[in-house]
């Protein structure tokens, strides 16, 4: 039912933006808060449908799952959380999807973050991880199945002093336990320890960072989940196989749940920028329209 | 005197810095300065933090326009920090995280920062919109350019794209919509990306030879001469 009120409504859309168009060539444009408007229902929209869409797996998304899948269950994956709630819609359901992905493997995560709320967004996607029966029946123990170290401020000074030893950056842990203390941390001593590093970035530091000192320097094996504004500027990287693969902003995240079957928001929150894009779409192109027209009408 | 003593400390640590990367008794070096940056951004947090009183009280004072928004952000500001320095709503004592389940801290944070500031990154949405359809036209090559490859970018990046163009056979398929996206991020985006990285890197280098070697001098404040 609500997929089908959701239609008519998308329809509805589509015929008031053939009004718009005529009411742009007859040199009457729509405002802005017009637009507002447009923009806030084909996002809320498609919060209500439940439509299967074609959504192909990128390359870079399949060779971090490749990646992911070739770890033995029980590796150690440290996840570094490194962006903040601007950049949760796109970066949290890739977080929660690897959360689940990660623990359904049994390995051992190990949290950490270069932004100050980077942990605290850790923690939410814990939360939600915990939620999935599967993972809610494995009894996963803190300090012994995973770790949140927490924040620490300095940079990508922090990840070249983990590189000699963690301890050195963390002392204890987001909940002020010693690091000695911690069961999981006891056999960890730096990089050389850890399978795999996964990083959430939204900005720096962030993604490049961890290439240039865990990945150049001490030899980690990187994956990344990044914004779509950011995810360009990791490309470099990405190609020069510094990176095992890259989740690039929704479509990298839905992709993510699709290939690891881990449905969540991202799947959803996918369809809202599809209508989002192309009501974007039409609108350049009916102001395009109306250029041309006018350019016409004026020779 | 009050010029060289800065000038030695940077060529020192300058040199330092570069020739522990070729001598390994010494590679760890660069970590033990590391701790030096953290010390200095500490400061920067009382700075930042002075700096934000000491405007936003002035405003305050003066009742100039918008001192309400001032007025908000000074009481937001020591909330946070009175509730986050005094652990308040946190069980146990003080050496508990401040960021423990239960405390007012952390209630804040995902409460009232997280919905916030989410909010105001999401408005970008309706401003791009609006600033797309007046002001995004065709107006040249370039621009013309920038737009067709914009649209198969915002198509390529959703199931949309697949939708429109997933009926090309597959012997044609680069020119279905999420491939050439696809493209487009490994080949002009790639090259562009690496031109700006590799300019950007000499500029560095070519910058931090400067400074190391005393030719700039700006950051010691005042004119050039020494």
């Amino acid at each position: 039912m609500a997929n089908t009120i959701s239609i008519i409504l998308l329809i509805l859309l589509g015929l008031s933006l053939v009004y718009v168009l005529v009411r742009t060539l007859k040199g009457n444009p729509i405002g802005r808060r017009i637009v507002f408007l447009y923009v806030a229902i084909a996002a809320a929209i498609p919060l209500f449908m439940d439509l299967e869409v074609p959504l192909p797996i990128t390359t870079d998304v399949r060779n971090l799952y490749d990646a992911l899948e070739k770890l033995p269950d029980g590796s150690k994956v440290m996840a570094a959380f490194d962006y903040d709630p601007p950049s949760a819609p796109e970066l949290q359901p890739m977080a929660v999807a690897f959360m689940k992905y990660a623990f359904k493997r049994d390995f051992k995560i190990i949290i950490m973050g270069l932004w100050p709320q980077g942990p605290i967004q850790a923690n939410m996607a814990i939360d939600e991880a915990m939620q999935d029966p599967e993972i809610a029946a494995k009894n996963l123990q803190y300090g012994v199945d995973y770790v949140n170290l927490g924040f620490q401020s300095g940079n990508e000074f922090v990840i070249q002093s983990m590189g000699t030893a963690f301890k050195t950056m963390f002392p204890k842990d987001y909940r002020t336990t010693p690091y000695d203390s911690i069961p999981l941390m006891r056999n960890i001593v730096n990089f050389s320890n850890i399978d795999f590093v996964m990083n959430f970035s939204s900005g720096e530091p962030g993604t490049i960072q961890w290439v240039q000192i865990a990945v150049d320097r001490f030899g980690s094996v990187l994956g990344a989940g990044n914004t779509a504004v950011q995810a360009p500027q990791v490309y470099p990287y990405l190609r020069a196989g510094q990176m095992v693969g890259l989740l690039g902003g929704m479509s990298g995240a839905a992709e993510f749940e699709k290939i690891t079957a881990e449905k969540g928001k991202a799947s959803t929150f996918i369809l809202s920028q599809m209508i989002a894009h192309a009501i974007v779409i039409i609108l350049i192109l009916i102001g395009n329209v109306a250029y041309f027209s006018e350019k016409r009408k004026k020779k | 005197m009050r010029r060289n003593i800065p000038l030695a400390v940077t060529f020192v640590v300058g040199m330092l810095l570069i020739v522990s990367v070729f001598l390994p008794p010494i590679e760890t070096i660069g970590e033990d300065f590391g701790v030096f940056f953290s010390i200095i951004a500490v400061f920067a947090f009382f700075l930042g933090g002075g700096n934000l009183i000491k405007v936003h009280f002035g405003k305050i004072m003066k009742k100039s326009n918008d001192w309400e928004f001032s007025l908000v952000t000074v009481v937001g500001f020591f909330a946070m920090l009175i509730i986050g320095l005094f652990k308040i709503g946190a069980p146990g004592d003080i050496s508990t995280s401040v960021t423990a389940e239960g405390s007012y801290f952390q209630e804040m944070f995902v409460y009232l920062i997280n919905p916030l500031q989410s909010t105001m990154y999401a408005l970008l949405a309706f401003f791009v919109a609006s600033a797309s359809y007046r002001a995004f036209r065709a107006k040249n090559r370039e621009a013309t350019i920038l737009l067709v490859a914009a649209f198969i970018i915002l198509l390529g990046r959703t199931p949309l794209g697949m939708m429109l163009t997933g009926w090309i056979p597959e012997s044609f398929s680069i020119f279905q919509v999420p491939n050439l996206a696809v493209w487009i991020m490994n080949s002009p985006n790639l090259a562009g990306q690496r031109a700006i990285m590799i300019g950007i890197s000499l500029g560095v280098v070519a910058m931090s030879l400067r400074l190391i070697l005393g030719i700039e001098r700006t950051y010691l404040g005042g004119d050039d001469k020494g």
